[in-house]
């Protein structure tokens, strides 16, 4: 590091917070993520008898019923203006290519080996895509769950194939869920405050959103 | 038969042999459907709305005896009508009494995910627990004959109760009592498949029936509810019989490999993330370095 890289170092600039989430897209995440959670209580009590006592947690078996539905429409609704908000961002690209054959290097946080990332990492990238044709599939087979006794005996089929897409899918989603909760809450520090109040600092964008921070940063001395 | 929890076996302080018991040779019933003698009246419909106290239902008319196409959650009992054309030319009016067969292997049952909403009894029968039912409709995909239906009002799942509320105070039920040409009898499973056998038999040898047999599809391990059928070859033509019943493979794959892949797998993830944050801790942000150019990467 040259003296003069030192005198122009960033120390002051490593707590400076950058704007990463609107207010639009802290509200609807929040929105999508007690959906699911609702979503999840009631939907583990219908899969297995062993977890049906939490359907007696939020309110009961027949309140389960006929709220998951709803809630299933509202979990949509908020991934769904998700994949408006940011189905550019989640463009897979050449980088992601190279980030996901050094993927070992993150599972082992040596996350300076790893190419630059954009807004969002192939991981994330994955989850988001994962999340929103999920989505799709569980609100197809979803209707035909809630409406079991309008499709004709003739169609009996749909209620066949219903049952097992959407259980199948159900679980794959826990799966993202499981990962997107330890990564954000638990594994990458200051994550989850981001999805609370907007910000990161400019350290943590440089660690682990090098292009990004490069375009925010450019962009905002263009600003100023 | 049916009076099983009533059986004494021992009495304390009695001389000599426990009257009564031993006198239930078989708990298991049985309804037996001929088909062959079934005249179409709907006596048992009607027996089935009184004792049930169900109002009539409207009837619909599409130029059959068809009173309604199919059974309805306050309509447990429906003869159905098919006006079959044999192969020689000939007409013959088929009527099939179409209610709940309470499979030994109840599809319902295993698609339930409500606690006790559905209970089977020693005796066969396949009973639905209203009070404990969430109205989620799974029993709908899992009963391979169309059975149970959902009532909008009740946002609950019903369907014949094999009378239970009789059986179990020692009556037959109310659709066999109703019955004026015998063709519906009541009594043990092997009594009532003995009786239908011996009557198979002699419309095979004495009425030309060649194809004649009794339905008692093991695809769901037999029912407590069996048909003579003068073509036991072709059920499908007793209004939509199926050949050969099974709970629907899907509900097999979703209840079975399915579940212990999933249980596994959720378990198997969160271990696996508690044992990665003790091996590789948490990720923390770098100090920004500058790059060669001494510019700020």
């Amino acid at each position: 590091m040259t003296t003069d890289a030192v005198s122009r170092s960033s120390v002051g600039h490593n707590d400076e917070m950058i704007p990463r989430y609107s207010l639009a897209e802290r509200v609807n995440h929040w929105i999508g993520a007690l959906a699911y959670m609702y979503l999840l209580i009631t939907g583990l009590a219908f899969w297995s008898p062993y977890l049906y006592w939490l359907a007696a947690v939020v309110g009961g078996g027949p309140v389960a019923r006929s709220w998951h539905p709803w809630v299933g429409l509202i979990f949509a609704t908020s991934v769904f203006w998700t994949f408006k908000e940011w189905r550019r961002d989640m463009q897979m690209d050449e980088s992601d290519r190279a980030w996901a054959k050094a993927i070992p290097y993150y599972i082992e946080n040596e996350d300076d080996k790893l190419p630059p990332v954009g807004r969002f990492n192939y991981g994330q990238k994955l989850f988001f895509w994962g999340i929103f044709y999920g989505v799709i599939l569980l609100l197809l087979s979803g209707i035909a769950l809630w409406y079991t006794e309008a499709l004709p005996w003739s169609l009996r089929f749909v209620r066949y194939a219903a049952i097992l897409i959407h259980a199948s899918v159900a679980l794959i989603t826990i799966g993202l869920f499981l990962i997107h909760v330890y990564m954000s809450a638990i594994l990458e520090e200051g994550s989850l405050t981001s999805m609370i109040h907007g910000k990161v600092t400019s350290a943590w964008a440089w660690t682990f959103h090098r292009s990004w921070y490069d375009q925010v940063s450019r962009g905002s001395r263009r600003t100023q | 038969m049916s009076q099983a929890s009533t059986e004494i076996i021992r009495i304390s302080g009695h001389a000599g042999a426990v009257p009564g018991a031993g006198l239930n040779r078989e708990s298991r019933v049985c309804k037996l459907v001929d088909t062959t003698t079934c005249i179409g009246c709907k006596a048992c419909e009607v027996a089935c709305l009184e004792w049930n106290g169900y109002p009539f239902s409207e009837t619909t008319f599409d130029n059959t005896y068809q009173t309604m196409p199919e059974t309805a959650w306050n309509y447990w009992n429906l003869i159905k009508f098919n006006e079959h054309e044999r192969e020689d030319g000939t007409l013959m009016l088929l009527m099939r009494k179409d209610q709940c067969m309470h499979c030994a292997d109840p599809g319902c049952l295993a698609a339930c995910p409500a606690d006790a909403a559905i209970v089977q009894y020693a005796n066969g029968i396949v009973d639905f627990q209203e009070a404990n039912c969430i109205g989620c409709g799974y029993c709908m995909t899992g009963c391979p004959f169309n059975i149970p239906k959902f009532s909008p009002k009740a946002r609950k799942v019903f369907k014949c109760t094999l009378c239970n509320d009789r059986v179990s105070v020692g009556l037959e039920p109310a659709c066999i009592k109703a019955c004026p040409t015998g063709c519906l009898h009541f009594g043990t499973k092997p009594e009532m498949k003995e009786l239908a056998e011996t009557r198979a038999q002699q419309l095979r040898e004495q009425s030309g029936f060649a194809d004649a047999g009794v339905y008692d599809p093991a695809g769901v391990g037999g029912t407590h509810v069996i048909y003579v059928l003068h073509d036991a070859k072709h059920p499908e033509l007793y209004g939509g019989l199926p050949n050969d019943p099974h709970v629907p493979l899907s509900l097999r794959l979703w209840k079975g490999p399915l579940k212990w892949l999933g249980n596994l797998a959720m378990v198997g993830g969160i271990v696996g993330m508690v044992f990665h944050y003790m091996r590789f801790g948490p990720k923390k942000e770098e100090e920004i370095k500058p790059d060669d150019d001494g510019r700020r990467q």
